[in-house]
């Protein structure tokens, strides 16, 4: 126990609170923008990458969950669905990447991008629980669709994963 | 107690954090709110609407000023091509409509005689899109215009291709738009051949369907759907789409659902017109584009074909006459006025009277007709009563002023319907 707190310790990285700020708000604007000029950016999810990528930074699966619970919150509050239904994906994709973390060397791309691929599909999976037991709205499930959209997503996660890398503050 | 706690803490605070928002949806579900959400949630919506918007806003229009400066300078290059391209179309248009024009009249008329209310656009607000939603679950935009222009929940939203949404949520400066192909969006449609109604929903997938439909109906697929009018949201008769393909519904046999193409491309709208304000009347401005494009058309149809609509009707003295009787009777048909008038001109035969059996054309003492008269005067002098009977108005070729005059034939003479053909028929 002694050597995972050191480890994470050690571990462990930091940002400014600009940055854990700025970049959350920018994602969502990126997201909610970039659609009207590239109908087909609807498939990425720049919000659940950004809330992956500081969940896994950070190591804490607490802090994870807030910012899932946080950025989650704001995603649904642009769309005309219930809040929460992004909130509860993102808390639970955040915990989970807190989590894993801790346990493996997240640094390297081929890491990042099996653990973006699988955190999509997890993600995908959630949604459409929450559609279909909590809101009795019927959502059909495209495994072709959704593998496409993970790879896309875990593609782009390594790119903006290696840009958000700068701006982690030196020790 | 407190060791399982420090155990457990994060996936505690996780399931916490879980349940919480679980609790949350399951209010804002069931709470029956008239019109779109609580005040809570409307808060929470309008907080963020208010952090984002103006940036996508900026975003925009800075994007706006830098592309529209390029096109502008491209456009200069094309703009006199364009515009007589444009003032063709115009000219086409303008005839159209005053074609049509009647039929709307006649149109409005006879739902006065049916007591039926037909709602026409009185007024509109455009309005820039300048965001999404951000997922596909939640098919709604962010206008830019908002309660303080006027814009209000429910008002429905087109552009002049057809049908867009409505107005979801109002906020002071912005709006959300719920678009036609949301899955919780209703719009009542009808076909505009099969005269079939519906009730058009959006998919998950971002389709759009109409479902509930027996097999039986005749629907091909090219058939349009207007807005039924029926939803009281939208007035009746806006271009919706086309049928793209009637499918089978598993989720629903033995009905079929009927998929439609949009007739707006909806994943690609720039700016887009709220209708504010509709009336029972055509309004004041439509009128006046109506009677416009009346007066343009005639001119039109004067300037290309001069010899299909009679000059403007003025009297010897120049001024106006006073306008035709409709109800009057119309005037005798007559055969226009010849340029080189000769022997077979009409009216231009002298009466049997004057004619010398056996002496050839050339020997008759009758004066050939002119130009500016075309029935000689010393035939007429010495014609039989019969040709006295006709007025003097009556048989001067030109029509009177104000009436349109139609071209016939002239009418076959006795020889020739006694078997004449027309290889026996003198030549000129």
């Amino acid at each position: 126990m002694a050597m995972q707190s050191s480890r994470r310790e050690m571990e462990e990285h930091h940002f400014s609170l600009w940055t854990l700020i700025a970049v959350p708000l920018l994602s969502v604007f990126l997201q909610a923008y970039l659609p009207l000029r590239f109908p087909h950016f609807g498939l990425v999810d720049l919000p659940v990458l950004v809330v992956i990528y500081f969940a896994v930074s950070r190591r804490s699966p607490i802090a994870g969950t807030f910012f899932g619970l946080v950025i989650g919150i704001i995603q649904d509050a642009l769309t005309h669905l219930p809040l929460g239904i992004h909130g509860i994906i993102n808390c639970i994709l955040g915990y989970l990447a807190a989590s894993i973390g801790l346990r493996i060397d997240v640094d390297n791309p081929g890491t990042r991008l099996m653990m973006n691929f699988v955190f999509m599909l997890l993600g995908s999976v959630l949604q459409v629980l929450i559609f279909r037991r909590l809101l009795g709205m019927h959502v059909e499930w495209f495994w072709l669709h959704e593998l496409i959209r993970a790879v896309v997503n875990a593609l782009i996660g390594v790119i903006l994963f290696a840009l958000l890398d700068r701006l982690r503050q030196r020790e | 107690m407190e060791s399982f706690l420090s155990r457990y803490r994060n996936p505690l605070v996780l399931l916490a954090v879980v349940l919480a928002q679980m609790v949350l949806i399951a209010v804002q579900v069931r709470r029956p709110v008239k019109g779109t959400d609580g005040r809570q949630t409307r808060l929470a919506r309008y907080g963020v609407v208010s952090v984002i918007s103006p940036v996508e806003r900026a975003f925009l229009f800075t994007g706006h000023g830098i592309v529209n400066s390029w096109h502008d300078y491209l456009d200069l290059r094309q703009v006199r091509a364009q515009n007589r391209e444009l003032q063709a179309e115009l000219s086409r248009i303008r005839v159209e409509e005053a074609s049509l024009a009647e039929d709307a009249r006649q149109n409005g008329r006879l739902q006065k005689l049916f007591a039926f209310q037909q709602h026409y656009v009185a007024s509109t607000v455009a309005a820039h899109v300048i965001g999404t939603s951000g997922t596909d679950l939640s098919r709604v935009l962010y206008l830019d215009k908002g309660s303080a222009d006027g814009l209000r929940t429910d008002m429905p939203v087109i552009t002049p291709d057809g049908v867009v949404g409505k107005l979801r949520d109002v906020f002071p400066h912005s709006s959300q738009l719920l678009e036609i192909n949301d899955p919780t969006s209703g719009l009542g449609v009808i076909l505009t051949e099969s005269r079939l109604r519906g009730i058009l929903r959006g998919t998950a997938s971002g389709q759009t369907e109409i479902i509930d439909i027996l097999p039986d109906e005749h629907i091909r697929p090219g058939e349009p759907l207007v807005t039924s009018g029926g939803d009281e949201i939208f007035p009746r008769g806006l271009p919706v789409g086309t049928v793209d393909r009637v499918i089978n519904d598993p989720a629903r046999n033995p009905y079929v659902a009927i998929l439609i193409r949009p007739a707006v491309n909806l994943s690609r709208l720039d700016e887009v017109l709220v209708i504010t304000q509709t009336s029972d009347t055509i309004p004041t401005t439509m009128q006046q584009d109506m009677a416009t494009s009346e007066q343009k058309a005639a001119d039109i149809l004067a300037q290309r074909l001069p010899g299909a609509i009679a000059p403007p009707a003025t009297g010897p003295d120049g001024k106006a006459q006073p306008p035709v009787d409709v109800n009057a009777p119309p005037p005798p048909v007559r055969p226009p006025a010849s340029l080189h008038p000769d022997r077979y001109t009409p009216g231009a035969t002298p009466p049997a009277a004057q004619l010398t059996p056996g002496a050839p054309y050339s020997t008759q003492t009758f004066a050939p007709p002119t130009a500016a008269s075309p029935v000689a005067p010393a035939s007429e002098a010495k014609a039989g009563s019969a040709a006295k009977k006709i007025p003097a108005e009556k048989r001067s070729s030109t029509p009177p002023a104000g009436t349109v005059e139609i071209h016939t034939k002239p009418k076959r003479s006795a020889a020739d319907s006694n078997g004449a053909t027309p290889a026996e028929e003198p030549r000129n």
